[in-house]
């Protein structure tokens, strides 16, 4: 159906354009920036149910709610750009957070070093995950499913089952700073190396050319596995941060914490605006996929929703999103 | 038998948008005759048979079946004409049975369940017509490609075909299959099937032919009887004349750049030695599957090879590490710009830049004023028309994204470039201008080597023709020494000689 159409979108400019290209400038806008303006609209919506979603201490909640998501979710830009997939981040999350309980109650390590252990974890699994996507050929998807169980096993076999008590440093991720909370601290700066690191590193553009066309950028002289192991890597520390953060919050590492977190970092990441298909993603569509997830859940909260009911709105805010972009992909 | 023809294609042209692919072509296929399709690559073939077997109708002219206009919309439609289609590619499902494979969408029923005893007993009966005896019950990926092939053939003399379509049915057969073929071909021709037979092979026509159409460029040249002689398919599948499309300006050759050493991989290509000096074109010619773009790939890094060396200005490259060809100043244009050239959703910057963007770098930070300013350095270079650098080069016209696979290498400062079919979809405006750019190339010292399957741009753009058949290097021939015939004789001869 494009092939023979591939000159008139420009030869419809010339009539009456200028009703069209307002409209048209209007819908762009829209489709261009789905996702913060859902986010905006979201937020009015909300406000006007009950206004007290719009007090400080209710949005530096959001935020509290919405960094161990969104922190998740950064590391998974890094795959999705790839057009991979990272189904792990829930499990290393749980398994770095475990490990930097574990020692730094049972081997007594000082609480940096721990916590250090912790991140090391992370990144650990990540590149396991990597080299199998990379070298070993297993397609993302199974790779990081299998990473997934054993990460969530190793998280049982390190605690036998049974919370551990966290780091004070760890502890400290989790609360707060006079009235800023450090989640919200951790969130905003992991989300600024995130930025950094897909906009001003070579090996952050290479990820949009991996993502973009594979072949191409490996016949560009773009080093493809190590790309590959590199985002695998990076979303894996992402995660044992999260992880962190949230066994912070609650100052215990818990066997079972973070639970099904990818599916809702995936949904950010999707909701932000990459594409699963690869070569597209932003920090700022992940950050504000993050933050409609987190404004919605505490939305729905205030106005005593079940939470059951929360799920089928949730469900269906990832079917909108994601067909919006479908369309606009449709139409570029 | 009556003179009436079974198939008339009739003054049939297919256009796609602004590209008329086949243009006014009339073939007529008899009962019990053997019509042979002759041209080049691109000429038109495949999209002649596609208006057959219903995948594309045609923009003006028709389809005459049987004496009466027929409109074949889909390929049920051709089907239910009595029409079947052979492709290049196999459309068996390899996991399936061989049975399950000729009956498919029609599997024998008793009592709302697959009547297997049934179904392997049509199945042996539809084998038997083509001489196969092998077990139906076999998946059919379990048979070789000749074997594959005469299921399809028994699949489609199940269905009653009475026009069999062949596009290239000898491509990957062995001498010995092609004869078993032959004689399964010969059988169905006395028995009243008419068929349309395409193939390269100018000593198969003979063989099996018994007219021949020959197009060239999407347009109808001669229909001739299958006993002409050789030297004369060969001067009517190719002989157009060189104009000035090509304004190719030779530079004296200096120092060889680009040294290959007897590179070989099994299966693909075997002891390709040759000799690309600074100045110089060399053009690779052959026919599609003598190895060309093999061959360059391996060059380029982008595929591992068995034995052999590259050497560029002396030095040795390591086998099959892309990063170091590029390094060493080669850069690949490969052959299907959108699978392997571009990253289409990325802007025109980006994909200038791919091949700097790493060894630019300085502590792992992206070098982003000089990525950009090459970026438009080159786009102006070029001519790249686009609206601006940040432009989507999905959104370019062909020439242009070629331009900008091109830039890619000029930015990085390559000077062995390696150009695969560098103007195939590339509108006229922009392959002279991609001439012109390898006129530069070599004004400057840098060599070009490109793989062509369009004899005038070989022709008028090299300096040194190397063609290659069945893998190996058949001959080189100066450009002055060379015209159509010498090279399409090497490109086909040798295949000749190793089959018949």
């Amino acid at each position: 159906m494009s092939n023979t159409q591939g000159t008139t979108p420009t030869a419809q400019k010339a009539p009456g354009a200028d009703i069209k290209s307002t409209r048209a400038k209007i819908a762009d806008f829209i489709s261009d920036n789905g996702a913060l303006v859902g986010l905006l609209v979201l937020c009015v919506a909300m406000f006007i149910a009950t206004p007290d979603f719009l007090t400080p201490n209710n949005l530096l909640n959001v935020g509290i709610q919405a960094s161990v998501v969104a922190i998740l979710a950064f590391g998974q830009t890094f795959v999705i750009v790839t057009a991979g997939i990272d189904l792990s981040v829930g499990s290393v999350a749980a398994l770095s957070a475990m490990v930097a309980a574990f020692t730094g109650q049972s081997w007594g390590m000082p609480p940096l070093v721990a916590l250090l252990f912790g991140l090391l974890t992370g990144l650990g699994a990540g590149m396991l995950s990597g080299a199998a996507t990379a070298y070993g050929k297993l397609p993302p998807f199974i790779a990081t499913l299998a990473m997934l169980s054993i990460a969530r096993g190793l998280t049982l076999v390190v605690s036998n089952g049974i919370p551990i008590p966290t780091p004070s440093v760890v502890t400290w991720l989790g609360g707060s700073v006079g009235p800023i909370p450090m989640p919200v601290v951790v969130l905003v700066v992991m989300g600024a190396i995130g930025w950094f690191i897909l906009n001003r590193l070579s090996i952050g553009r290479a990820m949009y050319a991996v993502g973009g066309n594979l072949e191409a950028a490996r016949l560009s002289g773009i080093p493809v596995k190590r790309v590959l192991v590199t985002v695998y890597a990076l979303s894996g520390i992402f995660a044992a941060v999260a992880g962190l953060v949230l066994s912070g919050r609650l100052a215990s590492a818990q066997p079972q914490a973070a639970t099904g977190y990818e599916l809702d970092a995936l949904a950010a990441v999707v909701i932000g605006g990459a594409s699963l298909a690869g070569g597209v993603g932003r920090i700022s569509g992940t950050l504000i996929g993050a933050l409609v997830l987190a404004v919605i859940r505490n939305g729905l909260n205030l106005l005593n929703v079940s939470a059951f009911w929360q799920q089928v709105i949730i469900g269906l805010v990832i079917a909108v999103a994601v067909g919006i972009d479908v369309l606009r992909r449709k139409r570029a | 038998m009556s003179d009436q023809p079974i198939l008339i294609l009739d003054h049939v042209t297919k256009r796609f948008g602004p590209i008329t692919v086949v243009d006014d072509v009339t073939v007529n296929v008899h009962k019990g005759k053997i019509q042979v399709l002759l041209g080049e690559n691109g000429a038109g073939k495949s999209t002649l048979i596609n208006m057959v077997a219903g995948v594309h109708e045609p923009s003006s002219g028709q389809i005459i079946v049987d004496g009466a206009p027929t409109r074949i919309p889909d390929t049920k439609a051709s089907e239910a004409l009595g029409i079947a289609t052979i492709h290049q590619e196999l459309q068996l499902v390899s996991s399936l049975s061989i049975a399950e494979n000729i009956l498919m969408g029609r599997l024998p029923q008793r009592f709302g369940l697959v009547d297997k005893g049934e179904m392997y007993r049509l199945a042996t009966e539809a084998l038997t017509t083509v001489g196969l005896h092998v077990d139906p019950r076999m998946p059919a990926g379990a048979l070789g490609i000749a074997r594959q092939q005469l299921v399809e053939i028994a699949k489609a003399l199940s269905l009653k075909a009475r026009l069999l379509i062949l596009d290239e049915p000898t491509a990957s057969l062995t001498k010995h299959e092609i004869e078993h073929l032959f004689g399964v071909i010969s059988q169905l021709r006395s028995e009243g099937v008419g068929m349309v037979f395409i193939s390269h092979h100018l000593d198969e026509i003979a063989a099996i032919g018994d007219s021949v159409t020959v197009i060239r460029d999407g347009k109808f040249v001669a229909e001739v009887p299958a006993t002409t002689p050789e030297p004369d398919l060969v001067r009517l599948m190719v002989g157009r004349s060189i104009d000035e499309q090509f304004p190719r300006r030779a530079t004296p050759p200096q120092q060889p750049l680009l040294r290959v050493q007897g590179l070989t991989r099994k299966g693909s290509f075997t002891d390709v030695s040759f000799e690309v000096r600074a100045g110089e074109v060399l053009g690779i010619a052959g026919l599609v599957g003598a190895g060309r773009t093999e061959v360059v790939r391996a060059i380029a890094g982008a595929d591992p090879y068995d034995t052999g060396t590259v050497t560029v200005e002396g030095k040795p490259l390591p086998k099959g590490r892309i990063a170091a060809a590029i390094a060493a100043g080669v850069g690949l244009v490969p052959e299907d710009r959108k699978a392997f050239g571009l990253v289409l959703g990325a802007s025109v910057e980006d994909n200038l830049g791919y091949a700097t963007l790493m060894s630019s770098a300085r502590y792992g930070l992206v070098d982003r004023r000089g990525q950009a300013e090459r970026a438009s350095a080159v786009a102006k270079r070029l001519a790249v028309r686009m609206r601006s650098l940040g432009q989507r080069v999905g959104a370019l016209s062909g020439g242009n994204q070629q331009k900008v696979v091109l830039g890619r290498w000029i930015s990085a400062g390559s000077r062995v470039l390696i150009l695969d079919e560098p103007t195939r979809g590339v509108d006229v405006g922009a392959k002279v201008e991609i001439y012109q750019l390898m006129n530069e190339i070599t004004a400057a010292g840098g060599a070009v080597v490109m793989v062509s399957s369009e004899l005038p741009e070989v022709l008028g753009m090299s300096d040194r023709i190397l063609v290659m058949s069945d893998g190996r290097v058949a001959g080189v021939l100066a450009a002055a020494d060379a015209d159509q015939r010498t090279v399409m004789s090497l490109a086909v001869k040798e295949v000749e000689s190793d089959r018949v």
